[in-house]
């Protein structure tokens, strides 16, 4: 369940975020400290994790406070889901 | 003429208790600001300046967050005299030490006497600053004096002239910091004048802002104009905004707001990421102007935010569009007040072969070209050619003006302020045609892009690239390519590498994501790694960013 989560994240991410569709990004991969995802992404990616998974998030909810990787992210949507 | 001084004096003293801007952080309640209350905030800050020394007329930079400190702040500094700039402050996004070279590039060219910053910020400003520093004083933010038995009437800003400087405004970038526009209490009075006269201000009208006040845009139109000018405002925090656009659109109900300005990614971004359950409360019926300015206007970004938003009262005559710069204080232009916005639909291969803007006609490729509108009162507006010529009506050249509202210099730089005009009138580096008195913009002259409102100057970003060990040297390009969908351009980059391991590849573009994000806060939507000799240059060995662009276009088509 976890891992089809992380899977379909990363898969999101890499399609429309990176522009490189066949990219596999790794659980533990940073993705705000680093600079991959920025503010206006993040927007986005809560909006896509809301039709998706279908769990009620606000609009500042996800930030870097929040999670930094794919592993993070997958725990606070199950935690959410539960 | 007055100046800032005594007209914020006049306010206090003639309608102390009207609020001059109610300030909206997330997590905080709304903070009522009066005249009274803002006068004493700034005094406290007026007399921390003195008591450190810092004279009228010198350079006070204000490193501080968005908020009532940075507020009181800038007033103060104006109230004393001295002449205030923001700095942008740092961003989790930034690297420390990237932001200290911006910082000590600063310094370098516009010699401030002062800094004012918060306590735990301090080490990181002293840290930028060389030994034999123009700068006296680094005032930290809880050291202030207490405003107690102070005479805000006797304060030393009564004693500046109309054409004494008021402000510097200095625009993002590396290089953009290296130009601080230099203004007159006189060029931006006559400027709001004028800009209030084009807008039609009246006793019902509110200014709603989210920009920041280190930008032309949200420092004149939203917080500037509304202050000086009695028209109340209510300003929220960009970091707020971006993080959750509907703000925005829950503030202009709230306060009941008219105005609003934008740029225009900024039309996508709230017509696409905002839910349906958060606009339950949203009416925007009050909203009679929100101009679309600071970066390419598209008319489909405005067809994008009226269909989300007309069934929350949204109307149509709303839409209006501004082209503004710092070195005219802001507005050159406003349309859609007196008429909707203009629509000029061009023949596409005529603009960009021909340098003509003739209209379309069947069966061949067109543009819609969205009118920046009639050049505001007391701003003259021309198209010029190469030499300088004046052209005629739907002839594309560089755009020319002339006002009352013009920079006074570029701050302690002669040779900038001497390239820029040209007998009396400011070469705006922008491409542009005119049809009788509209004002069309059509591109810019120099290498730069405008990702969402902010300015970003390649060179910046391709010198960040090159550091990435495993890109050749000076074998990287950085440009700009409109996103549809975004409203905005996307920041791309091009880099030669050896490696054809797609392990390291990835590798090398995920550090050079990273290195050009944290030096530059510019996030990149692409990185196209190539191999060598794959970037065009010209035959003085320049990068050529365009024909590098039409290259990677091509082949990035069937992403």
């Amino acid at each position: 369940m976890k891992e089809e989560t992380i899977q379909k994240l990363g898969a999101h991410i890499a399609s429309s975020v990176l522009k490189q569709p066949n990219r596999v990004i790794s659980p533990d991969h940073a993705l705000i400290s680093s600079g991959m995802i920025d503010s206006f992404s993040l927007v986005d990616l809560a909006l896509y994790v809301e039709d998706t998974f279908n769990v009620h998030l606000d609009d500042s909810e996800l930030n870097k406070e929040t999670f930094d990787n794919l592993e993070q992210l997958a725990a606070l949507i199950e935690a959410r889901a539960g | 003429m007055s100046t800032f001084s005594r007209l914020l004096l006049d306010s206090y003293r003639d309608c102390p208790d009207k609020v001059a801007l109610t300030v909206l952080l997330a997590g905080q309640p709304d903070q009522p600001i009066t005249y009274r209350k803002l006068v004493a905030g700034a005094g406290v800050w007026a007399k921390t300046l003195e008591r450190d020394g810092i004279r009228p007329g010198e350079v006070v930079i204000l490193i501080l967050q968005h908020g009532l400190d940075l507020i009181y702040a800038y007033w103060g500094t104006i109230l004393h005299g001295a002449i205030p700039s923001i700095m942008p402050f740092l961003t989790e996004k930034l690297l420390p030490e990237r932001y200290r070279a911006d910082l000590s590039a600063l310094v370098d060219i516009t010699k401030p006497e002062c800094i004012i910053t918060y306590r735990e910020f301090e080490p990181e400003v002293r840290a930028a600053l060389p030994t034999d520093s123009s700068v006296r004083r680094v005032i930290v933010s809880d050291e202030l004096e207490s405003a107690a038995a102070m005479e805000v009437t006797a304060s030393q800003g009564m004693q500046r002239a109309p054409d004494d400087i008021v402000l510097l405004q200095h625009s993002s970038g590396t290089t953009g910091l290296q130009k601080g526009v230099a203004l007159s209490h006189r060029a931006v009075l006559n400027q709001l004048e004028s800009y209030s006269l084009a807008l039609h201000i009246n006793e019902e009208d509110v200014i709603v802002s989210w920009l920041p006040l280190y930008h032309d845009m949200g420092l004149i139109a939203g917080f500037l104009l509304p202050i000086l000018r009695r028209i109340p405002l209510a300003l929220l925090s960009p970091f707020d905004w971006v993080r959750s656009p509907v703000r925005l659109l829950q503030a202009v109900s709230n306060y009941k707001g008219t105005l609003s300005w934008l740029p225009n990614f900024a039309y996508n971004f709230c017509a696409q990421k905002i839910r349906e359950r958060d606009l339950e409360e949203v009416n925007l019926s009050t909203l009679r102007a929100v101009s679309n300015c600071a970066e390419p206007m598209r008319f489909e970004s405005h067809q994008a935010f009226l269909n989300r938003f007309e069934p929350y009262g949204l109307k149509a005559s709303a839409l209006c569009t501004c082209y503004a710069m710092a070195e005219n204080v802001f507005a050159v232009t406003q349309g859609g007040i007196d008429s909707t916005v203009i629509i000029d639909e061009i023949d596409r291969e005529a603009l960009q072969s021909e340098k003509a803007a003739r209209p379309a006609v069947a069966d061949r490729p067109s543009i819609k070209m969205v009118s920046a509108g009639p050049p505001i009162r007391n701003v003259q507006v021309k198209v010029v050619d190469e030499h300088g010529q004046a052209l005629p009506d739907r002839s594309i050249g560089e755009l020319a003006l002339r006002s009352d509202s013009m920079l006074t210099e570029y701050y302690h730089r002669p040779d900038a302020t001497h390239k820029a005009l040209m007998n009396g009138w400011f070469l705006t580096g922008d491409y542009g045609y005119m049809v009788g008195e509209q004002v069309f913009v059509a591109g810019r002259k120099k290498d730069m892009i405008i990702v969402g409102g902010k300015n970003v100057y390649p060179m910046d970003l391709e010198e960040l690239a090159m550091e990435v060990p495993g890109v050749h040297p000076g074998r990287v390009v950085a440009f700009g390519v409109f996103n549809e969908s975004a409203g905005t351009e996307d920041v791309v980059i091009v880099a030669e590498v050896d490696s054809e391991d797609q392990q390291e590849r990835d590798a090398i573009g995920d550090a050079i994501r990273q290195i050009v994000t944290r030096g530059s806060a510019v996030a990149l939507r692409h990185v196209y790694l190539v191999g060598a000799k794959w970037l065009i240059k010209t035959s003085s060995g320049k990068t050529a960013r365009g024909a590098n662009k039409e290259k990677y276009l091509k082949e990035t088509a069937e992403i």
